[in-house]
């Protein structure tokens, strides 16, 4: 041990009460929604999801005008061509250019997800919201209704509804699709929303017992609807290429937009015949698009999903 | 007294994608055969990393040993490879944790939980293990033996699962036990069963125990020595006797003084210690205790305090102990400030 | 118990009779019938032909009726086939299609599970990159895509792997694989997540602290508790499956019920496309129904639960 001479003693004086600091904080506080972000953006898959997002938005735009092809233009002179400089992803056996008619397709697929996504979280949100809400008795009848209607396997109600309405001469619209896919889909959301309410529930009337009234509407704001924004965005996300998949399968079978407008189901099953004369890109490039969008999807909400878990923070 | 456990500076250390936690800074005790050392601090003081570690029981990344070594029965375990550990665990050292609740798996009985030690260690026979178990559980003082073996754990209560992983690491009569806060998640009733099953085990089958709790209430009875801990490092340490009656340390004389006590007037205000520990990203240079000490002097914050020894059991970390300092005060004190 | 059962049951009977009479509304609200796509045919024909089917009654007898048969197990007449009910079609394809979607669940649950786990024991190593990777294939590849891809590359190079067709059980195996690969993949993700949570959890640090082996510990405690929640998956996984089932027949060329039922959507064959869609939902839902019974036998904590403790 050091002796005594080898410290002095004004060393030994009482230090001031300033210059301690008991309440230091040392750490900025983080904020959530742009924590969240970053987290995200260290995760270098969801990115690439996020980008590929991007620009298939902004292709699907702009894809189909920069070809210079109409999708439907059929050039007989042109039949089963190769990708070349001109057609740049080959032509169909019509002669119709196949660049051209992808990106339509791409258009139409993003198109689904997101409106069925939209549906899904509309519905789901009001079910979910009036089922939380409500006296137990009706939110357990409710919950049973969605539990039927959930345990009906959509795509043969998908199927059968396309049935009827191509029969009608026009080929599955657009809406008829959507609405059929959504008919079941919901009910996860609402199920998410319904959870999230009941919480709120508790915490809503422990508070209430406290303080005014008024204070329910804060703690709406500021704590329910930030905390289920995350698992919604994430739902959301990933109904998206469930959606999406959904409606290439049936394209696949033949059941999806008429001729001459493609989706990239069609397209993939109008490839199919090419495939035994040797025209793989007729089937391979539809293909390599619905499995890019959908992993796009995928990866952004698996994204999404890690980046709001308190527990997965670095 | 011979020596069951004897740590000599040990350093543990977390990587963190934001730089390196020292969680564990260098600290030093022993214990002796059926004694119970009580290790006691705030949460995050590194008790638990401490209890864990000894067992090395932490996730090898990101935890890592950045010195130090912990001797059993003379072997230094960090020398140890995973499988001579695995004939440690639950052999010669076992561990009973915190939470009751979500120690035991749950869609295991409890008596295939308890056999799976003993077929393990001790190479008997599963109606051989079985017979042991419910002679284990009949020890802890869990009622219907015969019957509860059969049962999973959501079929009893937080208390009696607590036996149960008493039990559980009793069952191959280890000879060091080491309870992680073992009472903080049950009632304050069924905590005074706790601890008396506890020594009344220690005194039949001669285990050694550390306690490690952040409940000074608790200590007093149960504990031959007392161990203070505080953001990593050992402050103070001592007979339990000593550590109550005389206290050396700011922090311990502060701990004391924070536990409510049945002869305190209703308008004394609960006493409590302002702040919180410092962050062990940057651990300070001088005594840890410095932010939040009211007798801090100006050598506290930056220098460490090296241990001074108040008789052959008692030490304590702090300048105060230091000749200037006494000397200083007196003078003061001398000239009425 | 049983009353929970018992419940299930009937709200599973409910589930079928809504599909049932959903598919009835649906196939007769199409404009027109079926026989007038056909060529022209003399009137009395025509009026035997509706006749035959039912078709000139009103519609609520039609639907009685109909209810009537499908509780005895008859489906009634294909319009397109001459020779045989529907019925018949579906004893015919249903073997088939059961067959290939078998197999591929039984690849599905072997596999998938286990790279599950796989990667959620080896976090962020390689192991965890390389199987999270096949599973992000799996689910983002429809299967069309995975069994055409199959039939283009494999088939070229092993010549003893039959393309298509049906007849010897080789022929099964490139549809089982290309039908397995999505369930296989959302069952690795999901277990690797479920794995991941239960290795966080406080009762594996006290199943290692007594001293068993790392083996014993995962497979005993960790692989135990984390298969749980993917029980209650395979409800699901099984709904894929049949889906997925339609359109690796279609590839491949197999003569199951899925291919039966594209068949008869695209012959507006009324009787065989309700027949074949109740038949699938009864399947369907009895699985779900079967999942459910399952789940509540392995899990302890819920058995007792409900046995009113």
């Amino acid at each position: 041990m050091k002796t005594e001479l080898d410290y002095s003693p004004e060393l030994f004086q009482i230090a001031s009460r300033e210059d301690r600091n008991a309440e230091k904080i040392r750490r900025p506080s983080i904020k959530y929604w742009p924590d969240v972000w970053r987290r995200l953006k260290m995760n270098k898959l969801a990115m690439t999801g996020l980008t590929l997002i991007c620009i298939f938005a902004v292709m699907a735009f702009a894809g189909v005008h920069i070809s210079g092809f109409k999708y439907f233009e059929q050039d007989y002179s042109m039949i089963n061509l190769h990708p070349d400089s001109v057609h740049w992803f080959g032509t169909d056996e019509l002669g119709r250019d196949l660049f051209t008619r992808v990106w339509f397709g791409v258009r139409y697929s993003l198109f689904i997800g997101v409106m069925a996504a939209f549906i899904d979280f509309s519905i789901g949100v009001l079910y979910g919201g009036i089922a939380g809400i409500t006296s137990r008795r009706i939110d357990a009848v409710m919950m049973r209704i969605a539990e039927v209607v959930y345990s009906i396997p959509y795509m043969l109600v998908v199927i059968l509804i396309s049935v009827v309405f191509t029969q009608a001469g026009q080929g599955s619209s657009m809406f008829v699709l959507i609405f059929s896919l959504s008919l079941t889909d919901w009910v996860p959301m609402a199920i998410l929303v319904r959870g999230q309410v009941l919480q709120l529930k508790e915490s809503e009337y422990a508070l209430a017992s406290e303080s005014l009234g008024a204070d329910k509407s804060w703690i709406l704001r500021k704590h329910i609807i930030p905390n289920s924004l995350g698992p919604i965005l994430v739902n959301i996300t990933l109904t998206i290429p469930r959606a999406i998949f959904a409606e290439a399968t049936l394209g696949f079978l033949g059941l999806g937009l008429q001729a001459p407008k493609s989706s990239l189901g069609t397209l993939a099953n109008d490839g199919l015949r090419g495939l035994p004369v040797g025209l793989t890109y007729q089937i391979f490039i539809p293909a390599l698009f619905i499995s890019l969008i959908m992993f796009a999807f995928n990866v952004l909400g698996d994204g999404f999903r890690d980046a709001l878990d308190p527990r997965l923070r670095k | 007294m011979e020596k069951v456990l004897e740590v000599k500076d040990l350093r543990i250390s977390f990587q963190t994608f934001f730089g390196e936690v020292e969680a564990v800074r260098g600290i030093t005790f022993d214990v002796g055969k059926k004694e119970t050392v009580a290790i006691v601090g705030e949460s995050g003081c590194g008790k638990s990393v401490t209890a864990s570690g000894i067992m090395q029981l932490l996730p090898m990344p990101p935890a890592f040993f950045k010195g130090g070594e912990i001797f059993f029965n003379g072997e230094n375990l960090l020398n140890k490879t995973e499988k001579q550990m695995q004939g440690i665990r639950g052999n010669k050292i076992s561990m009973v944790f915190q939470d009751p609740m979500t120690s035991l798996n749950p869609t295991m009985k409890i008596g295939k939980q308890i056999v799976e030690g003993l077929v393990k260690h001790r190479n008997m026979s599963r109606g051989e293990a079985t017979a042991k178990a419910i002679e284990m559980l009949d020890l802890v003082a869990v009622p219907q033996p015969e019957r509860r073996i059969n049962q999973y754990p959501h079929e009893f209560s937080g208390g009696m699962r607590q036996r149960v992983m008493i039990a559980l690491a009793m069952v191959c009569n280890p000879q060091l036990l080491i309870a992680d806060e073992p009472t903080t998640a049950l009632d304050v009733t069924v905590q005074a069963q706790i601890l008396e099953l506890m020594n009344k085990l220690q005194d039949q089958l001669g285990m050694s125990i550390i306690l490690i709790t952040h409940d000074l209430g608790i200590v007093a009875d149960v504990s031959d020595r007392v161990v203070v801990m505080y953001a990593g490092q050992i402050l103070e340490v001592g007979l339990t006797e000593e550590i109550y009656a005389s206290p050396k340390h700011p922090y311990t004389r502060k701990l004391l003084a924070s536990v409510p006590r049945l002869d305190m007037s209703r308008e004394e205000p609960l006493y409590s210690i302002d702040g919180t520990p410092p962050d062990l990203y940057v651990p300070p240079k001088g005594c840890s205790f410095y932010d939040r000490c009211t007798e801090a002097m100006k050598i506290c914050k930056d220098q460490m305090p090296e241990l001074y020894g108040h008789s052959i059991t008692h030490q304590s970390r702090c300048w105060l102990n230091h000749p200037m300092a006494q000397r200083i005060n007196s003078a003061n004190r001398s000239e009425g400030r | 118990m049983r009353k929970y059962l018992l419940k299930r049951f009937l709200l599973s009977l409910l589930t079928i009779w809504i599909i049932i009479t959903t598919t009835f509304i649906l196939m007769h609200s199409v404009p027109g019938n079926p026989f007038r796509t056909e060529s022209k045919m003399p009137k009395v024909v025509y009026q035997n032909l509706l006749r035959k089917y039912g078709l000139d009654k009103p519609l609520g007898e039609q639907y009685i009726i109909y209810l009537g048969k499908i509780v005895r197990g008859d489906f009634g007449d294909s319009m397109k086939s001459r020779v045989e009910t529907v019925n018949d079609m579906i004893k015919r394809g249903f073997p088939v299609s059961a067959f290939i979607g078998l197999q591929a669940l039984i690849i599905a649950i072997t596999f998938g599970p286990a790279l599950g786990a796989i990667a959620a024991l080896n976090q962020n190593k390689w192991p965890d990159y390389f199987s999270m990777v096949i599973a992000i294939l799996g689910i983002s590849v429809p299967s069309f895509i995975m069994g055409t891809a199959f039939i283009q590359f494999l088939a070229k190079n092993i010549s003893w792997l039959p393309i298509g067709g049906w007849g010897t059980y080789s022929h099964s195996i490139l549809p089982s694989v290309a039908l397995a690969f999505m369930p296989l993949a959302q069952l690795a993700r999901f277990m690797r997540s479920s794995m991941l949570e239960v290795l966080g959890q406080d009762y594996i640090k006290t199943a290692t602290s007594k001293g068993i082996t790392r083996a014993a510990v995962v497979l005993k405690h960790a692989v135990r508790n984390a298969i749980l929640p993917v029980v209650s998956m395979l409800g699901t996984i099984a709904t894929n499956l049949l889906v997925g089932s339609f359109v690796i027949e279609k590839i491949f060329g197999i003569p199951g019920l899925g291919m039966f039922f594209i068949l008869s959507i695209g012959n507006r064959d009324y009787p065989l496309i309700m027949g074949t869609t109740i038949f699938y939902s009864i399947v369907l839902i009895s699985m779900l129904l079967f999942v459910d019974i399952a789940y509540m036998l392995i899990d302890p904590r819920i058995k007792l639960v409900k046995e009113g403790r």
